[in-house]
């Protein structure tokens, strides 16, 4: 019997691009890696993967495995799981990780189920069990309030990684690697008989700096009443050049759209500066921003508990402290 | 249209994170008595989702439960919204199960139905967070699995779906009997009337243990649960009114070159 080894990674390419998350698991994937003198792989899927072998490598992959089919190009669950199943029994990884991504939220647990192994999801921390050399995997519970700690029997060991919880290694070109190219059975023999199939799909244009790319973001909740009111917020992320974000209340209620919601549903953001107004902190929505370097809270409650993860905050009802700091934002930042 | 949704009885997950303390064992979280305990808001959204198919096309609506010490007007919300079954596993073996061990149950209890063209779930727990179990359960039935719905149309023989996407939806289209996963996107979850509150209170629910659903072996082991510590000490920033501290905030925040 094969020895179960080596770390694998599934890469992400969205629009063209490696997605970052890959770059975060393949650092997260050689501490791993080499505490147990083991090697990472990197699975790429799609037409175009092997334009990023080289990166993949330069970020932490030994190996690369392509599988280059175009039914692999976007993703569609039935397919994805027919050929990862494929790619894992004939790599037998010790361990397999993910991003907790929109991918990886629906796959990994199709694949851990499909497999009989465990998963641990959404993790914010992996490390090896010194004597036991199995994989500690880290996740927050009850919304970040608390975190747990899981080792699974069951192989490959399975795990999603929250994105933005490790740091992606500086791109070493020099570095080597194997890339295969990997035959697997055409997924084209079940398009006959998938049961799912995707017939339409709408991206939600907003005007504005992407969440996932600005350094400032400014964060509405509840607290900003109403669609109006998200308009001042507008007015001081464009003084800063940053990007609107919002709490879950306010994409419940429709003043903004769903895709700016920011937490342990939403998108996870590091911006260098965060300034958070009309939100009172809860563990669910301070899951996606507690990553930020700075961050600001405005909130008529002074027992907010937003308090307590700010570095800066003012007690008071944003449309009376927002004007006069947007004023002088601009006389601080005119020559900018 | 046989519609199964499962519904987790949690604590709260919106309680203040203070509240929350760990036991002796390490591996339990507790709270104050008092706490209050409720639905997983996400199986709350699909009981809604269930609601608004039945509204359209009639049918029967069967809620499950797995857990112990269910509250049992808690657990009898559902019902009091218009759902017309309940099945709660209840059994102290039934209590932290993972994320296999639970799918395993709920699939088994599931079978012994035997009857649904739909099953629905929340797209996750709110206390443990996982968002497994109800694609597992599809996996050990052998149906179609879709997650994060925000919209379920039933089109003759199969189900629309508009599933969330990060910057977005898609539609997806499946066959019946699919399982398929809510999120809070689809809507609020209706309050119950006062007479779906009464016809609540007279019903009552079949209860199997675990003599009656078989339990598998947990795939992921607990080691221990704690709670992080913050460091963070926040600078409030304060002056005469609020226009002021509002102007000293930017100098603050020049002086750190946050801005
Ligand atoms: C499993 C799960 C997942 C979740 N995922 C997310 C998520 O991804 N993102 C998310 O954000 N939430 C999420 N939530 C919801 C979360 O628990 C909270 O309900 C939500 O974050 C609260 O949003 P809020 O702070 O905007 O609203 P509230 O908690 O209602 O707070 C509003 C705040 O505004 C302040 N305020 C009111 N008026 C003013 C004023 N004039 N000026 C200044 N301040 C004012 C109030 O003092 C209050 O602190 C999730 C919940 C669960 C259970």
């Amino acid at each position: 019997m094969r020895e179960y080894k080596g770390i694998m990674v599934l890469g992400e390419v969205s629009e063209g691009k490696l997605n970052s998350v890959t770059a975060e698991l393949l650092a997260c994937a050689r501490l791993l890696a080499d505490s147990l003198k083991e090697k990472v792989s990197c699975v790429l899927f799609g037409s175009r993967a092997s334009d990023f072998s080289q990166e993949v490598i330069a970020l932490g992959a030994d190996r690369v495995y392509l599988v280059q089919n175009s039914l692999l190009d976007n993703y569609q669950a039935e397919t994805y799981l027919y050929a990862l199943e494929q790619m894992v029994s004939m790599g037998l990884p010790n361990i397999l990780l993910f991003g907790q991504t929109a991918m990886g939220r629906d796959l990994a647990p199709r694949l851990a189920f499909r497999l009989r192994v465990g998963l641990v999801t959404d993790c914010l921390e992996l490390s090896i069990d010194s004597a036991k050399k199995n994989l500690l995997m880290t996740k927050p519970v009850y919304g970040g309030s608390a975190r747990a700690v899981f080792a699974s029997d069951f192989f490959p060991q399975m795990a999603t990684v929250r994105q933005k919880a490790f740091s992606p290694l500086p791109r070493d070109e020099k570095r080597t690697g194997q890339v295969i190219e990997c035959i697997i059975i055409d997924p084209a023999v079940l398009q006959a008989e998938l049961k799912t199939k995707v017939i339409g799909k709408k991206i939600e244009e907003y005007s504005g700096v992407k969440l996932e790319a600005a350094k400032v973001i400014v964060c509405g909740g509840r607290g900003i009443g109403g669609p109006e009111g998200f308009k001042k917020l507008e007015e001081l992320a464009r003084v800063l050049k940053g990007a609107v974000g919002a709490s879950r209340p306010p994409c419940d209620q429709g003043w903004m759209p769903a895709s700016l919601q920011i937490g342990l549903t939403g998108k996870i953001v590091v911006p260098d500066l965060y300034i958070v107004v009309g939100v009172s902190g809860s563990s669910q929505h301070l899951a996606g921003c507690s990553g930020a370097k700075v961050i600001v809270a405005i909130n008529s409650d002074p027992e907010a508990n937003i308090f307590k993860e700010a570095d800066f905050g003012i007690v008071g009802r944003w449309q009376e402290v927002l004007p006069a700091f947007i004023e002088k934002l601009k006389e601080l930042t005119k020559d900018a | 249209m046989d519609i199964i949704v499962c519904c987790k009885q949690i604590i709260d997950p919106e309680i203040p994170p203070s509240n929350l303390k760990i036991d002796e064992t390490g591996k339990k979280i507790i709270t104050p008595s008092g706490t209050a305990s409720v639905i997983s808001p996400f199986d709350m959204h699909a009981v809604e989702a269930a609601l608004r198919i039945k509204d359209k096309l009639s049918g029967k609506i069967t809620i499950l439960s797995l857990g112990n010490n269910f509250v049992r007007e808690v657990v009898k919300k559902p019902l009091a919204m218009g759902a017309d079954e309940l099945i709660l596993l209840e059994d102290e073996a039934f209590d932290g199960l993972d994320s296999w061990a639970a799918a395993h149950a709920l699939a088994a209890a599931i079978r012994k139905i035997g009857r649904y063209d739909l099953i629905l779930c929340g797209r996750q727990a709110a206390d443990w967070d996982n968002g497994q179990v109800g694609i597992g359960i599809a996996e050990f039935l052998g149906i179609p699995a879709v997650t994060l719905a925000k919209q379920i149309e039933i089109v003759d023989t199969k189900v629309r779906i508009e599933r969330l996407l990060p910057d977005g939806y898609e539609t997806i289209e499946t066959i019946l009997p699919a399982l398929i996963t809510v999120t809070n996107e689809l809507g609020d979850p209706r309050y119950a009337s006062v007479k779906g509150v009464l016809a609540a209170k007279k019903k009552t629910p079949t209860i199997w243990n675990k003599t009656d659903i078989s339990l598998d072996v947990p795939h992921s082991k607990l080691l221990k649960v704690f709670q992080p510590i913050k460091e963070k000490q926040c600078q409030m920033v304060k002056a005469d009114n609020p226009a002021e501290a509002g102007a000293k905030l930017a100098l603050k925040l020049r002086e750190a070159k946050a801005v």
